[in-house]
Parts: C-alpha cells; structure tokens; sequence
C-alpha cells in the first residue's frame, strides 16, 4: 500500500488511512473517468454492481493489444500468433490463481456470468436432468441464474423450486434444507445479491446440497468485485463472474467448474477451436477448457481482463473490504435519517450495494433527480423480478459502492435525496 | 436547481401523479390493452369504451413513475370524445412532441408539459408507455372489426 503520505486532506472523512488502510485518492487517480462532469457536475458514479468502471491499465492493454499484438490465437505458426495464444493462456493462468482454482484448465473463458451460466445449465445440466429432478434457486436470483434453468427444466422435464427470501435479506435456510432432496440435481445460488447485496453463506449451502448429491452453481458476478474469492476453500462446483464488474472490460467473463465435471460434460456450442477431429458427420472433441470456447474468443477483451486481474490482484484485498464495507455501513446509517427511505433487506451481511424505496417517489423519478445531480444510481428492477414481488415493490433505487468511492459522494447521495424529496413532493 | 429538471416535473405532471384521472377499471369497455416496460417493470392496463367512431370513455389503472403516471391520465382525459381518427392523430403529434421537442398544430395545450422530456431520451418510454397501450387496444378493435 502506498504511504499516508500520498493522501490528500480532507480526502476521505472515514479519517487518514493508517498504513495497511485504502488509498481512496490514488485508486481514483487510475480511473479517467472519474474526472468528468455530467450535467455540470463532477459524477458521482454508484451504479458499480451494473459495470465498474476501467482503470487506465486496462485500457491502455487493449489499445497496444490492437497497436502492437493483435492476431488470431491457437491458429498460426506466426510470431504475432504465438504471442497472441501466450498473452491468452497467461490470462487464464492469472484467472486460476484470482479464483484460487485448482488449475487453469478449470477455468473458461465465456462472454460473461450469463452466458457462463448459460453454458452450464445447457451443457451440465442437459445430460444430468431427467423428468422429476429438481433445480433449486433463490428468490434473490437475477434472471440470469434463474431463466437459463428455466429452459433447460423445460427441455428435460425438471422441475424448479426456490429457496424463500427472508425479511432479513437473507436466505431461509431452514427451508432450504427442507426442499433438498434426493431429486435435486443442481442448486444454482448467487453468492451476493445484485439487489440486496445480502451474501449467501456458499460453504454451508454446499455442503448441505452434496450430501444429497447436487452440484452447486454460484453466481459470482457481484462476489467476485467485493470478496476474495479463494475456490480452494469454497467447496462449490461451477463458480461464475464478468469481467466488466472486476474493472475489466465487456464481453469477457470466467467459467471455473470442477475438472472432473467439465470433463464429463458435452460441448454446448461447435465450431473451430474446440475439437481434436472433424469428419462430415461427426467429431470428437477437445478436452476442457478448450471443449467450450468454440470460435475466435474476444482475444483483446482477454488481454483486457488481464491487466485487470493484475490490477487489482496489487491490491491489499483485506484492505479494500474493510474500507468497502465501512462505505456501506456508513451509506445505510445516512441513508436511515432521509425521511420515508426504507433499504431492502436490512438485516444481512453484504457486500457494497444497496436497495432503497423512497415512500411516495417512484425510483425512476428519484433516478433522474439524481442524475441532474451527477449522481449515477440504477432505477428499477435489476433483472431480479421475484425478489422485487417478494419485497412488494415493483422497483427500487440501488446504489452500489466500488474501489474508488468515497464518503464525500455518499453525502451527495443524501443530499440528492432530498433534493428528490423537494422536487417530487 | 436545473432547469431541466424543473421543465420535466411541471406542476401539473406532478399532481397528476399524486392523483391520477380516471384511475378505475372501466366496466363497459369494450377495448383493452396492457401496456408494459419490461425494462423497468412499469405496468398499465386502459380500457377505452369505443361508440362507432368515437372514443366515449377512457380509464386505467397501473404503477409506474410520475411521468408514465401523469402521462395516462391526461391521455384519458385528451382522448374521451375523440373520433379514432383523431385519437391516431393525437398519438403521432404527442409522440414528435416528446421526441423531437415540437408537434407541430392540434395537441391540447396541456400536453405541453410532456416537452421537458426530450430531454431525458431515457425517459421517453414512460411518457409514450399508455399511448402505445391505447393505440394497441384500438388496432385489436380495427382487427376485429376487419374480421
């Protein structure tokens, strides 16, 4: 960590990081855009859990990637080729040892947690379920852990079940253990909410869902930013995350699945890449994690993913959840004084994002208030309509808190609010 | 304070949104559609009672924000009495007002207070949600009748 030194006064109200404390002020320094206004304002960026913004490593990776390297990869005999691959696998490699998975074959490369999500259900899941078994969910679940089970229960005839939501924010795991059975084949859990921030005890709900002989599928895309996340001590099957929200680019995310499965399982999709022969009417098919990256892969979105993974892999990660974790504790305090302001599952541990319902002020409304304001919030129902009808709201107001937040723009936060409150009455 | 955002949240949207005109179901319609924002959850349900050509009662109910809210009612209240043709006529002009900014001649002037939302792009889908509504549960009409 950098010195006290380097920190501006008056930077951060939480106090002077001792050493071993987050340097809010250089990290923001890494992140261009944070320097601009919107709407005459400086931006107030909170809506982390829908994207994290890029710090300049990243993009300056994927900017000499095109300038100086590009090329296709595990396809030429050419210098640009072979540095490409290398440049690829290092990625993979750096991605085993942020999971702390096993190997770097474990790990694929996919579009993002969705369609890593999508991968298992259609390619796991398509050879494992019959008629009758079960898929356990979440009633926090975005849809992207919830409507890819959706179709492949539909196509083999299982059935899906969820695991209630408490007031709490948490999981009901007493009716969890209630709803395993011998049927269920698969529990497709999010580790952190994208709504509630609530985090979901994964050791536990793991151990329980193997004694029934289910795998466990971990929706890892809010986790992955806020947690560290070490696979070697978390005893999941699949574990799933995007790069765009771990201040890597779009259109890249990680699959780690257990060796043992993913090499039981079938390709989900065909293509170059992904086979060891091909003849007219049949092929047989690489080993993993090659089996289920059929086609060129988003080469510079890798690269990008990398100087991501190694910028923050730099960071003291106790450090930034200790700090993260006093933001939102300090985000939940404030936001209790704004009258009529109910926060959604209040009582769980989470990780830096929250849900609000302003009484009276639909969220959309509030949003753009805000948005005058410089103030970036998401509005609405975050992909995850069960949890809204289970909490009776039809949308709510999330503000989600990364590496570079400060005290000072939750008090813009506040501030906003009530701005709210007066325009909107 | 912005003037946008002054422009946006006139007065009357807001008591609009407070208290909603003719926010009932309509019993004797004979038209109806949903009007849905699957990207934000907005809901609405109107119910337009057609007589021949005209348009004798309009009603709905739903959740959304004070835009979409505001929006509806005063639809209601625009189109009761209208012929269809003017009604379509209505939709078009309400439609350039809060996209391009003008509507050109023929909206009741109360509508002017939607223009704050060119504005907000994002927001354009709030004010048009019950006007598509309405314009697909006259084409059901138009489409059966054809039969």
């Amino acid at each position: 960590m950098t010195p006290l030194a380097t920190v501006p006064p008056g930077e951060s109200r939480i106090g002077r990081p001792p050493p071993g404390a987050w340097n809010v002020a250089r990290i923001r320094a890494d992140f261009p855009i944070l320097a601009r206004e919107v709407r005459g304002r400086p931006l107030v960026y909170l809506d982390n859990a829908a994207t994290a913004q890029k710090p300049k490593p990243v993009i300056e990776a994927m900017e000499r990637y095109y300038e100086t390297g590009n090329a296709n990869v595990h396809r030429g005999v050419h210098a640009l080729s072979q540095e490409a691959t290398l440049a690829y696998e290092r990625v993979r490699e750096l991605a085993a040892g942020f999971l702390g998975a096993a190997g770097s074959s474990e790990i694929v490369f996919t579009a993002g947690t969705t369609a890593a999500l999508n991968l298992v259900a259609q390619s796991y899941g398509g050879s494992v379920l019959r008629p009758g078994d079960e898929i356990l969910v979440t009633e926090m679940e975005h849809h992207s852990n919830l409507v890819p089970w959706q179709l492949i229960a539909e196509r083999t005839g299982a059935a899906i079940k969820a695991i209630p939501v408490m007031e709490s924010g948490g999981l009901d795991l007493a009716a969890f253990e209630r709803l395993l059975v011998p049927r269920t084949r698969i529990v497709a859990v999010t580790h952190a909410s994208n709504v509630l921030g609530a985090i979901n005890p994964i050791n536990a709900i793991s151990s329980m869902a193997h004694e029934v002989g289910a795998v466990v599928v971990v929706d890892g895309a809010q986790s992955a930013p806020h947690l560290r996340i070490d696979l070697s001590a978390i005893d999941c099957d699949f574990f799933a995350c995007s790069g765009h929200k771990l201040y890597g680019p779009t259109g890249i995310g990680l699959l780690y699945g257990k060796r043992e499965l993913l090499e039981a399982m079938p390709p989900w999709q065909g293509g170059g890449g992904m086979i060891r022969e091909v003849q007219i009417e049949r092929s047989s098919f690489a080993p993993p994690p090659e089996r289920f990256e059929a086609g060129t892969p988003p080469i510079a979105e890798v690269v990008g993913l990398g100087a991501a993974l190694d910028y923050v892999m730099a960071w003291d990660w106790e450090a930034l959840v200790a700090y993260e974790q006093d933001l939102v504790a300090e985000a939940g305090r404030k936001l209790a004084d704004v009258p009529g302001l109910r926060i959604l599952g209040e009582g769980a541990d989470r990780v830096s994002v929250l849900s609000m319902v302003l009484e009276g002020i639909h969220p959309h409304d509030a949003g753009t208030v805000l948005d005058t304001l410089g103030i970036a919030v998401r509005a609405g129902h975050h992909c995850a309509q069960p949890l809204m009808r289970r909490f009776g709201v039809a949308a709510t107001l999330r503000a989600s808190f990364g590496a570079y937040n400060t005290p000072a723009e939750i008090d813009a936060l506040v501030e906003g609010l009530g701005r709210a409150r007066a325009v909107l009455g | 304070m912005s003037s946008e955002l002054d422009e946006l949240y006139q007065s009357v949207i807001l008591d609009h949104n407070r208290a909603p005109r003719n926010f009932h179901a309509l019993e004797d319609a004979t038209a109806h559609a949903e009007g849905r924002n699957p990207l934000c959850g907005d809901m609405y349900d109107i119910w337009l009672k057609l007589e021949g050509d005209r348009v004798s009662d309009a009603a709905f109910l739903g959740q959304g924000c004070a835009i979409s809210k505001a929006s509806a009612s005063m639809m209601t209240q625009v189109i009761k009495g209208k012929t269809i043709a003017e009604v379509e006529g209505l939709f078009e002009r309400f439609h350039a007002l809060v996209t391009v900014g003008s509507s050109g001649s023929g909206l009741p002037a109360k509508l002017e207070v939607f223009k704050g939302v060119r504005a907000f792009p994002i927001r354009v889908k709030c004010a048009t949600l019950s006007w598509h509504a309405m314009k697909q549960a006259l084409d059901t009409v138009g489409r059966s009748a054809a039969r």
